[in-house]
C-alpha cells in the first residue's frame, strides 16, 4: 500500500470573480522511501494540490469538492486539525522555496531546530540539544555546536536551506514535501542540496514529493514523475519514461524549453507559445489544446482519455497514440 | 563586423568598511562586439552584478570605482551622476532578475514607459504614446493597448519581464545589460525570453551583456562568455570553445554542476568549499583552494590571461590544453564531501 494516495482530488477557490478550478481531479501516490516529482508551472496548481493534501489551504475561500487522501493508511481531509498537526511536523514535513523568509530571523538555529523535537518527540532540552548537533552534521554544516548558537543572517542561503532540511528530518518523519527548494540557490549550490536531499531520504527511508518548475533539476533525483496543467495531471510515469519518451505534448514542450548543454550546439531551445490559461475560465476540451501544436477538433470539445501504456506510463491526451505509434 | 561597443578594461570596486576594504572586482576585463551577445557566469559574490552596474555607473556609494568602462566611446568611470543621463537608458539600458520589484506598483505601463521616453525623447505625450506601443509590439506583448493601461499586478511574471525590456529598448539603446533577467521565471517563461533576447539581438544588433549562473542557458543564448571567479574574468571565449573544451578548472566545475536530462542517478559534481571572503581574498589564483590542480606557483602568482586559439582565453597556471575536446564533467572527481 503506498504511503500516500491522492485520489480525484479537486479543489475550488471562491473568489468575488467567480469559481477558480485549482485543481481538477488529480490521483497519485508516493511510495515509501521513493521521490517523487511534481512539475509544472506557475498557477499549474502544483503548490496548491499540496497545501490542499497537508490540510494547509484555508477553506473558505478554499473548497475541497472531492477526492480522497490517504497518508499511512488516514485518512487526512476528514482529519481534524488537532490531529493534522500533530501529522504535519511529526510524521509529514515540508521545506520551502527561501529559507530566509521560512526561518525565523529573531531566533537562534538552535532554538528553530529544537522546538519541534521538544514538542513532538517531548525530549528535554539537552536531548534535543544532542540531537540538533547531530542533524546539522548529517546536512553537512560544519562546527554545529557554534552555528546553533547564530541567527538565520549569519548564514548563507546554501546553509539555511541546509538547516531547513535538518528540521525537516528532526522528528523521523515519513514524508517531506519540498516546495521548489532550490530554486532561490546558485546552480552550483543547488546540486549540493539535491544531492543531500537525496542522499538522506535514501538512507533514512524518508519518501519526498519535490514540487518544482524546472524539469532539469528533477530530472537525475526523481524516481516518479508527474506533469501538472491547468490542475490536472497530464503525465506521469517512471522519470526515466517520461524524459525518453515524453507521452503529452505539453511535456514534450516543456522538455524543449529547458536550457541544455548535452545538445547539439546550434539547436535552439523551442519554447512553448501563449501562456497558461486562466483557472477561473477553464474552456471546454483539454486545457492545453490553444498552445498544443498536435491538436485536433477533437481536443478543443471533448475531455482527454487517460492512456496507460508501457509499465506505468499514463498521459491524458486525444494525440498521445499518435505521437507514440508504438504503443498500445 | 567587430565594432566594440562597451569595452571594460582593469576594473577594479572596492568597499571600504571600518576595518576591511571587500575587493568586490579586481581587474576585470570584458569586451563586447555589436550585435553580441556575452554570457557572464559565476557564483553569488564574484563581482559580476558589480560589473554591470559599473556599465551604468550605478555602484552604490561607498563603493571605489577604477579603471575603464567604455560604453559606444563614452568613458563612465569616474563621471559625476548628471554626465551620466545620456548613458542610462539612452546608450545602455538595464533590465533586472524580479521584474516585480522594478516597476512602480503604483503606476501603469504606460506611464513608466512613457515617463523614460519623455525624458529621453522629449516628445510630447501622443508621440510617447506611440513610441510606447510600438515598443510593446516589438517585445510580442499581447494587446499592446491594454496593457499600457494595466498596473504591473495586473500583468503576469513573464508579461512583466517582456514590459521590462521594452521600457529598457524603448530609447534603443545600444546595449542592454540584463542581470539574471530569467531567474525567476519559470523554464517555460525563461525560453520565450530567450528567444526574444536573441531575436533582438539578430534583427536590431543590439549588444548584450547577460549575467546568470546557469551555463545551460548561456549554451542557448550566448555567442561567447566569461568565467568570473573573485572579482575577475577567468577564461573568456566562444560559447562553443566554453563549454566544450573548458580550459579554467573552475569553469570545468561550474559544467559539472549542470544536470543532463534524463540521466537517471548519475552522481552530480559540485565544488567543495565556497567562495573566498572578498575582504580576504587568497594570495595568488584565488580559486586554488578549491582547485584540484592547484601547485605552490598558484598560492603565490595570480596567472595572467593567455590564448589558447582564437579569440579564447585562460587566466590558469594549469589551464587543461587548448585544442583538445573533452566533454566536459570528465575532470571530475569524486564530490567533495
Amino acid at each position: 500500500m503506498a504511503l500516500l494516495s491522492v485520489r480525484g482530488l479537486e479543489l475550488h477557490f471562491v473568489t468575488p470573480a467567480g469559481r477558480v478550478r485549482a485543481v481538477n481531479g488529480i490521483s497519485y501516490t508516493v511510495e515509501a522511501g521513493e521521490l517523487v516529482a511534481i512539475v509544472g508551472e506557475s498557477g499549474s496548481g502544483k503548490t496548491v494540490q499540496a497545501q490542499a493534501v497537508l490540510g494547509l489551504v484555508a477553506q473558505p475561500p478554499g473548497e475541497i469538492v472531492g477526492g480522497a487522501v490517504e497518508f499511512d493508511g488516514v485518512e487526512l481531509l476528514s482529519l481534524p486539525e488537532e490531529r493534522m498537526r500533530t501529522l504535519r511536523g511529526r510524521r509529514i514535513s515540508m521545506v520551502f522555496q527561501e529559507p530566509m523568509t521560512s526561518l525565523n530571523p529573531v531566533l537562534s538555529i538552535g532554538r528553530q531546530l529544537t522546538e519541534a523535537m521538544r514538542l513532538h518527540l517531548q525530549l528535554t532540552r539537552a536531548v534535543a540539544d544532542e540531537r540538533a548537533v547531530s542533524l546539522l552534521g548529517m546536512v553537512g554544516i560544519a562546527d554545529p555546536e557554534r552555528r546553533l548558537r547564530q541567527y538565520p543572517h549569519h548564514l548563507s542561503g546554501g546553509m539555511r536551506q541546509r538547516v531547513m532540511i535538518a528540521i525537516a528530518i528532526a522528528c523521523d518523519p515519513l514524508l517531506i514535501v519540498a516546495d521548489e527548494p532550490t530554486t532561490a540557490l546558485d546552480v552550483t549550490i543547488q546540486a549540493q542540496i539535491l544531492a543531500l536531499m537525496q542522499d538522506l531520504t535514501r538512507r533514512l527511508g524518508v519518501a519526498l514529493v519535490i514540487i518544482t518548475h524546472d524539469l532539469g533539476v528533477v530530472a537525475r533525483y526523481a524516481d516518479r514523475v508527474n506533469v501538472m496543467y491547468a490542475g490536472r495531471i497530464v503525465e506521469h510515469g517512471a522519470a526515466r519514461d517520461v524524459y525518453r519518451r515524453p507521452a503529452h505534448p505539453y511535456t514534450i514542450g516543456l522538455l524543449n524549453s529547458v536550457p541544455r548543454l548535452d545538445r547539439p550546439r546550434g539547436v535552439r531551445i523551442e519554447p512553448i507559445p501563449g501562456s497558461p490559461p486562466d483557472p477561473a475560465h477553464l474552456q471546454p476540451g483539454c486545457a492545453f489544446a490553444p498552445r498544443c501544436p498536435y491538436v485536433v477538433d477533437r481536443c478543443r470539445r471533448e475531455e482527454p482519455p487517460t492512456v496507460t501504456f508501457d509499465d506505468r506510463h499514463v498521459a491524458t491526451c486525444w494525440q498521445t497514440a499518435a505521437l507514440r505509434p508504438e504503443s498500445g | 563586423m567587430s565594432e566594440e561597443v562597451l569595452a571594460i578594461r582593469d576594473l577594479r570596486i572596492e568597499f571600504p568598511e571600518l576595518f576591511r576594504t571587500v575587493e568586490a572586482v579586481r581587474g576585470a576585463d570584458l569586451s563586447v562586439r555589436r550585435g553580441e551577445i556575452m554570457g557572464l557566469v559565476g557564483e553569488s559574490g564574484c563581482g559580476k552584478s558589480m560589473t554591470a552596474m559599473a556599465c551604468l555607473g550605478l555602484v552604490p556609494p561607498p563603493g571605489r570605482v577604477s579603471g575603464h568602462v567604455s560604453v559606444d566611446g563614452f568613458e563612465v568611470v569616474g563621471r559625476p551622476d548628471r554626465e551620466l543621463l545620456p548613458v542610462r537608458g539612452g546608450l545602455a539600458a538595464m533590465i533586472f532578475q524580479n521584474p516585480g520589484k522594478a516597476l512602480n506598483p503604483f503606476f501603469t505601463i504606460g506611464r513608466q514607459l512613457t515617463d523614460v521616453i519623455r525624458l529621453h525623447h522629449r516628445h510630447g505625450e501622443r508621440e510617447s504614446r506611440e513610441v510606447a506601443l510600438e515598443a510593446l509590439r516589438s517585445v510580442h506583448l499581447p494587446d499592446p493597448e491594454i496593457a499600457l493601461g494595466r498596473y504591473p499586478h495586473q500583468l503576469s511574471g513573464g508579461q512583466l519581464q517582456r514590459a521590462m525590456i521594452a521600457m529598457a529598448l524603448a530609447c534603443e539603446p545600444k546595449v542592454l545589460i540584463a542581470d539574471e533577467p530569467t531567474t525567476a521565471l519559470d523554464v517555460t517563461i525563461q525560453a520565450q525570453v530567450i528567444v526574444l533576447l536573441r531575436e533582438l539581438a539578430d534583427a536590431r544588433g543590439l549588444t548584450i551583456l547577460f549575467i546568470t549562473h546557469d551555463l545551460g542557458v548561456v549554451g542557448s543564448l550566448c555567442d561567447r562568455v566569461s568565467v568570473m571567479y573573485a572579482g575577475r574574468v577567468v577564461e573568456v571565449g566562444s560559447v562553443r570553445d566554453v563549454l566544450e573544451s573548458p580550459a579554467h578548472p573552475y569553469t570545468r566545475k561550474l559544467l559539472a554542476t549542470v544536470p543532463k536530462l534524463g540521466d537517471g542517478h548519475s552522481e552530480l559534481a559540485f565544488i567543495p568549499g565556497q567562495v573566498p571572503d572578498m575582504a580576504f581574498p587568497p594570495s595568488g589564483c584565488a580559486f586554488h583552494p578549491r582547485c584540484e590542480r592547484a601547485s605552490p606557483v598558484c598560492t603565490k602568482s595570480d596567472p595572467d590571461g593567455r590564448d589558447l586559439g582564437a579569440m579564447h582565453r585562460v587566466a590558469c597556471h594549469h589551464a587543461h590544453g587548448g585544442g583538445e575536446t573533452e566533454a566536459p564533467g570528465t575532470a571530475n572527481g569524486a564530490p567533495a564531501r
